[in-house]
């Protein structure tokens, strides 16, 4: 039954704090084995929307459904969910073994032994067990935190910004990890997140937040190339708004002759010419004063600042919101 | 810089040297000493005064210290927990309940153990509230028992069991608490497996404050006691005062200061294992 419908689903999920709406109506619906995103800045209210899902705080109105049920009235421990915090709350006075086996032996579970010793070999922290949090690295830890979540096989295991503790170099690695992770268990993440290429690079589909609200729910490649409102378009990376329409940076072309007929074009003279390493980054300013960024291949040769050119882009490449005027 | 920071250190240590070591020296001195024929020092040099601790009737006051001691520091423990526990989840207000924790420290301890004298006494709040209330006919006995000396002295430490407690408690991560419940902790098996191993070094520190005062304590055995149920600290009253027998007065300060000192070590010990 439970792969015909949505693992989790969200009905006008909605909590008021005195003075502030926190969430305000935000629906959706979680297929099975799904690596969704909830992506936002900070105060969007994608967190609350996962501590709602937990069962950590109650919604002020809507309905959350985890398999076909009503689970808004059930305690954090009668949900079948699991949550990597940020700061991964590990058990300090526990070793990664204890941790490990926490849920479970609450949950009364059987073969706890086999259990525990196959989810370490999952996350790879074999030989660990025995060490406590405080004598494991960052993203050890993390690895922890995710192994004391998957061992229960929750229908949903919740994570709430897991990259954000790392630091920036290892990043990037984990990520790959988290994604191999994930297809191997087949088991529904939902992931909050600030960072648009994070939630990219990682999730199936992604949910855009922005003041309590969805404003748009898609795969990356919807969101990214057909946003549907100004703020999607501008949250998930750099738009130059030129004529009501927006055009992302790599698709802003730069010619030192006039372009063929059919393109949209602009002249311009170039301010500045950065070396990025895998691109370049040309600002140039408009006759109208507004600077416009594009980047272009490095092999395509470099630009001098107060050199004239012309701007142009593809019809198709234009993002336009008709839906906001 | 090093010698900036003697310099700082400098005054603490001459009050140490004076107030203390000093004094503790001359404690340890007269323990060897023989008492004078009017209750003064006198030659020999002797290891009497050691040896005669071994006494069962100075063993049975040891041992009734020990046990008064423990027993307050279990019921304090008991007592301050959940208060502790609950002021730590008190919000914005937990600032003014600490201050509430702390006002018994605005009268002088001397004077609020002879309000519990009042309390308890034949003629006292109780008793007579009992009384008229026709639920018994004759007055309990509550003043001057072992009970009255362990009500006295939880009522004295508990300050210092809380306060420790709390500390600890309000360190410990919102967080730990969120993911044990997320896991499937019922609260209950929160609060045993992750809120009470948290709080050890808490608890740990408050039982040392309340246990080693409670060691030494006098007034409350001479007052709520009545002198029946003498500790070691009316025991080392005694010999200075009515018995004039500093040196021994003195091995007994020395034994019990060695016995504490001793359980400190041990506790420190399992302290140290735990966090490795």
């Amino acid at each position: 039954m439970s792969n015909v419908g949505p693992v989790l689903e969200l009905r006008n999920l909605t909590k008021d704090y005195p003075g502030h709406r926190a969430l305000d109506g935000v629906s959706l619906e979680a297929p099975p084995g799904a690596f969704y995103a909830l992506l936002g800045p900070s105060g969007c209210g994608k967190t609350t929307t996962l501590r709602l899902i937990a069962g950590f705080e109650p919604p002020t109105a809507g309905d959350i459904f985890l398999d076909g049920e009503r689970i808004n009235d059930r305690r954090p421990y009668e949900r079948n969910v699991s949550t990597v915090f940020q700061n991964y709350a590990l058990f300090p006075h526990l070793t990664v073994r204890g941790n490990v086996e926490y849920g479970l032996r609450r949950r009364g579970f059987d073969g706890l032994e086999r259990r525990v010793r196959e989810v370490l070999e999952l996350v790879q922290l074999t030989g660990k067990d025995s060490r406590y949090p405080s004598e494991i690295s960052g993203g050890e830890r993390q690895r922890a935190a995710l192994a004391r979540s998957l061992v229960l096989a929750p229908d949903v295991l919740l994570l709430d910004e897991p990259l954000s503790a790392l630091d920036p170099n290892l990043r990037k690695q984990v990520r790959a990890e988290l994604k191999q992770l994930q297809r191997r268990v087949g088991i529904t993440f939902l992931f909050v997140t600030h960072d648009q290429e994070e939630a990219l690079s990682l999730s199936d589909r992604v949910a855009v937040m922005h003041r309590g609200r969805i404003e748009q729910i898609g795969a990356p490649e919807d969101v990214y190339l057909r946003p549907r409102t100004r703020f999607v378009a501008s949250f998930l990376g750099a738009v130059n708004w030129l004529d009501g329409a927006g055009i992302r940076p790599e698709a802003t072309r730069i010619s030192r002759t006039a372009p063929a007929a059919g393109t949209r074009s602009l002249p311009a003279t170039v301010e500045r010419c950065v070396f990025l390493g895998n691109c370049l980054q040309v600002e140039a300013r408009l006759a109208t004063g507004q600077t416009v960024v594009a980047e272009t291949s490095r092999l395509d040769g470099g630009f001098t600042a107060g050199e004239s050119v012309h701007l142009w882009w593809r019809a198709a490449d234009e993002l336009l919101f008709p839906a906001e005027g | 810089m090093k010698r900036l920071r003697r310099a700082f250190l400098a005054p603490a240590w001459a009050v140490i040297g004076a107030l203390f070591l000093g004094p503790l020296a001359l404690v340890g001195l007269y323990s060897f000493l023989t008492r004078g024929a009017y209750g003064g020092l006198g030659q020999p040099w002797t290891l009497e005064n050691y040896t005669r601790l071994l006494d069962p009737l100075y063993g049975a006051i040891l041992v009734r210290s020990f046990l008064m001691a423990g027993a307050a520091t279990a019921v304090c423990l008991l007592l301050a927990f959940p208060v502790a526990l609950w002021i730590a989840r008190a919000g914005p207000r937990r600032n003014l309940y600490l201050q509430l924790v702390i006002i018994p420290f605005w009268t002088s301890f001397l004077v609020r153990t002879y309000a519990w004298m009042f309390l308890l006494r034949d003629t006292g709040l109780f008793n007579t509230a009992l009384q008229a209330l026709g639920l018994i006919d004759e007055p309990l006995p509550l003043l001057y028992t072992p009970g009255a000396v362990l009500l006295g002295l939880v009522y004295g430490f508990l300050p210092f069991m809380v306060l420790p407690v709390y500390a600890a408690l309000e360190r410990i991560d919102r967080n730990l608490l969120e993911a044990s419940a997320d896991l499937g902790a019922r609260p209950w098996a929160t609060l045993t497996r992750i809120v009470i191993p948290l709080s050890a070094p808490g608890i740990r520190a408050g039982a040392v404050l309340v246990f080693i005062p409670c060691l030494g304590a006098y007034l409350t055995p001479d007052l709520l006691g009545g002198g029946k149920q003498i500790m070691i600290g009316n025991l080392i009253q005694n010999q200075f005062t009515t018995a004039r027998d500093w040196p021994f007065g003195s091995a007994v300060s020395l034994a019990l200061m060695l016995a504490a000192m001793a359980l400190l070590v041990l506790f420190a010990r399992r302290g140290a294992k735990e966090l490795l």
